[in-house]
């Protein structure tokens, strides 16, 4: 069945957007640090305060996901 | 009339799920499908979930759609973030999903099917369910606050330092036994160290690409990992057919007990990103892919029980571990029906998540159901092989000698029926040179699942491929435990330590970090070793440590959550917590008490000292051992098991005193209920919403 890409009033988002979207939900599911999530949150609710690069976001991620008892189980 | 047909449709949910219970209770004899398990499980599941989570989440907590969450208030982009529930429960079901409830039902089999059943439903239904529910909804009402600040404020400073300490000695002898069972299950395997070893090289593999080929590109990695975790399972199976090479991989348990405390030790000291967080994610994909196979594989075969419902080692008699059913079976079983553990993740990076209060029944509840049905499976898988070949592989030779024939003369003398080249071809079927006393759980479970899987794709000849691929799924399951709880050991180890010696406690000094962590590792080392020169396998008395250390853990969680519920004047419904709490502290006292004071040497750390110290004055070796100087270190070790046994049971006693110390005050009125929760603010209502 073809799908109008482009239905007025209901843009349905493209293919590529939706497996955007999946592979963001597997992402937060194994736990990977989601960059993009913080610096939209920073512009929205901080503007104008430093961001931190990606590489320093991730590093500070891990460094704390890693030294709490609670991230890991038996 | 909706109602009224909803109404319907849950009797008959109950009358289905009280006839499986009946037919599986009642079956003597006949063989039954796994399939009645599953019935009465899914039944359970669902009545647990729509009545009594509903119960407790609108009677206890009042979870309210507009009360804003921590996620809300304190959104910073980082810990705090509002998610979806799908995402936060998947999140939350892969941090409480280890390797507990695999290897505690397994060994549970030995009594049957029916104990390990009936403790799996029932217990998680009124005990493991209801504390990670209730923990998850108090943190949530506090901030995200975890459990042992929790203790701290809610009970007093006394509990709150005992928690701590429980905490950390609950993590040595959680990790001494997990690298335990990983030893048992390679140890004169070529093909599972070599195919377990490559998961090392892997990960470091997938960190670089991380880190310098394509940065932070995390999926992509993952899937390389995942194509190259097939690879490596192939690799081990050419090496092991290779008569040069095997002989090069085939290791002695000692030898693989040395090299695991290296590995631990390196994850505690390298940066994260380079070994611990690749394995993380190839770990997360393996266990939640693995788990809902495993699901399928057994609908699809629906196979029946080999397993008798009882086994005459209810009595006590039993050789995979000792001890009669009471307590022994919920000692055993531990995280597959309620794990103190779980407490932890409900009051650490999940409360930060929830976008709305009431998430919290299907996160809190509803994730520890689904745990439950991994145990379930996992004692399905155990019970599907035949009583026989179950005992060849989970008895120690201590009790079944180390030939074919004296095995199956073994197994006849307890009234199961084994063939010598029974054993054999099974061996020989799944790759291996021999399964007999392969302790630990893993490779009994690798073979049930092994049946299973074959049943469904590959058959008898894909066996041995089978077999490999879920001993390599249980030890990336358990080395990534390991790897993070060393990690997370020494930290803590750290944090206590800087009190006595500041610099100590630098976390990014390296001769602290060195430090720290060759300590932690020594101390879960000592264990791991003394179970590898143990004649009875070793697990015999780790895995019961491990059972009341982790059930202690969930005793603290249940005083907590009692005294929330207590201090914030629902004291009426204080039962839902106080019921499991009373259960589990009758369990824990009673196993730590038979496990230091029984007279009998096969059960009690003290006896088995004074019998080997008489046997060794006379200038005996014990049975079993290699020489005296073994006999001795074995000695000192049972009095040191004796001695944790005893700290897990004194800690119970400290912080069961002083939560009721607390509560009675409360109640009497001498102090006043004062809510600790962050006052109420409502959301505003957005538009989509």
């Amino acid at each position: 069945m073809q799908i109008p890409l482009s239905a007025i009033g209901h843009p349905i988002p493209s293919l590529l957007v939706r497996l955007q979207r999946v592979l963001r939900v597997i992402r937060s599911i194994i736990g990977a640090p989601d960059y993009e999530r913080y610096v939209a949150h920073m512009e929205s609710h901080h503007p104008g305060c430093a961001v931190m690069s990606r590489d320093e976001f991730m590093r500070q991620r891990l460094e704390s996901r890693y030294s709490r008892p609670g991230s890991r189980c038996c | 009339m909706g109602k009224l047909l909803s109404w319907i449709g849950w009797l008959l949910v109950a009358v289905v799920g009280t006839g499986a219970f009946a037919w599986l209770a009642l079956s003597r004899g006949e063989q039954v499908s796994a399939a009645w398990l599953v019935t009465a499980a899914v039944c359970t599941y669902l009545i647990a979930y729509r009545f009594y989570s509903r119960f407790i989440a609108s009677k206890i907590f009042a979870l309210d759609a507009n009360r804003k969450t921590p996620a809300e208030r304190l959104n910073d982009g980082r810990d705090y973030v509002p998610t979806n529930r799908w995402v936060v429960f998947g999140h939350h079901f892969a941090a409480i999903a280890g390797p507990g409830p695999l290897v505690g039902p397994t060994l549970a089999a030995q009594f049957g099917f029916l104990p390990g059943m009936i403790w799996i439903l029932v217990g998680v239904a009124l005990g493991g369910a209801v504390q990670d529910f209730v923990i998850l909804a108090s943190s949530v009402r506090r901030n995200g606050k975890s459990l042992g600040q929790m203790a701290k404020d809610e009970i007093g400073p006394v509990a709150g330092f005992t928690a701590l300490i429980a905490v950390l000695g609950i993590m040595i002898v959680l990790i001494a036994v997990l690298a335990l069972v990983v030893v048992n299950a390679l140890g004169e395997s070529p093909w599972g160290v070599v195919t377990v070893g490559l998961t090392i090289p892997i990960a470091l593999l997938m960190g670089g690409y991380l880190k310098w080929i394509r940065p932070h590109r995390v999926l992509e990695a993952t899937a390389m990992g995942l194509v190259l975790l097939i690879v490596a399972l192939y690799v081990g199976r050419a090496v092991a057919a290779n008569p040069e090479l095997a002989p090069m991989f085939t290791l002695s348990r000692k030898s693989l007990a040395i090299l695991i405390m290296g590995y631990g030790f390196l994850a505690s000291v390298l940066p994260v990103w380079l070994l611990l967080a690749p394995r993380d994610y190839l770990s997360a994909f393996v266990k939640l892919g693995v788990v809902f196979a495993l699901a399928l594989g057994i609908l699809v075969v629906l196979p029946p029980l080999q397993m008798p419902a009882l086994t005459r080692f209810v009595d006590g008699t039993g050789p995979v571990f000792a001890g009669k059913l009471f307590p022994f079976a919920f000692i055993t079983i531990a995280c597959g029906a309620i794990s103190g553990f779980h407490a932890l993740v409900s009051s650490g990076t999940t409360p930060k998540l929830l976008e709305r209060e009431p998430d919290a029944r299907m996160i809190g509840y509803g994730g520890m159901l689904l745990e439950s049905m991994v145990a379930m499976m996992a004692l399905i898988a155990a019970c599907v092989l035949s009583p026989g070949v179950f005992f060849a592989i989970n008895a120690p030779a201590g009790a079944i000698g180390t030939t074919a024939a004296s095995a199956a003369e073994a197994i006849r003398n307890w009234g199961f029926v084994l063939q010598p080249d029974e054993i054999q071809t099974l061996a020989r079927n799944v790759g291996e040179a021999s399964l007999l006393s392969r302790t630990g759980g893993a490779p009994s479970l690798a073979v049930g699942m092994a049946h299973i899987f074959s049943n469904v794709l590959g058959g008898p000849t894909a066996m041995a491929l089978w077999y490999h691929f879920a001993i390599m799924f249980e030890a990336l399951f358990i080395l990534t435990t390991l790897d993070a709880g060393t990690r997370v050991g020494r930290f803590m180890l750290q944090d206590l330590g800087k009190h006595l010696w500041e610099p100590f406690g630098r976390t990014a000094w390296y001769p602290a970090i060195v430090l720290s962590s060759a300590i932690f590792v020594a101390l879960w080392g000592h264990f791991l070793y003394q179970g590898v020169i143990d004649p009875l396998g070793g697990i015999n008395s780790l895995w019961p440590l491990f059972g009341i250390a982790n059930q202690l853990l969930a005793t603290v969680a249940l005083c907590v959550g009692t005294t929330v519920i207590i201090k914030t004047g629902k004291q009426r419904y204080a039962w839902v917590t106080l019921l499991p709490l009373a259960w589990l502290a009758i369990v824990t006292m009673s196993a730590a008490y038979t496990k230091i004071f029984s007279s009998d040497p096969r059960l009690g750390f003290l006896a088995h000292a004074s019998l080997f110290s008489q046997q060794v004055a006379q200038g005996v070796t014990p049975k079993g051992v290699k020489s005296l100087a073994d006999a001795s270190r074995i000695i000192w070790n049972d009095r040191v098991d004796a001695a944790v046994a005893a700290f897990f049971a004194l800690s119970v006693l400290v912080i069961l005193a002083d939560s009721a110390k607390e509560w009675w005050s409360v109640v009497r009125g001498t102090k006043p209920a004062v809510s600790t929760e962050v006052p109420f603010e409502g959301r505003v209502a957005v538009a989509g919403d």
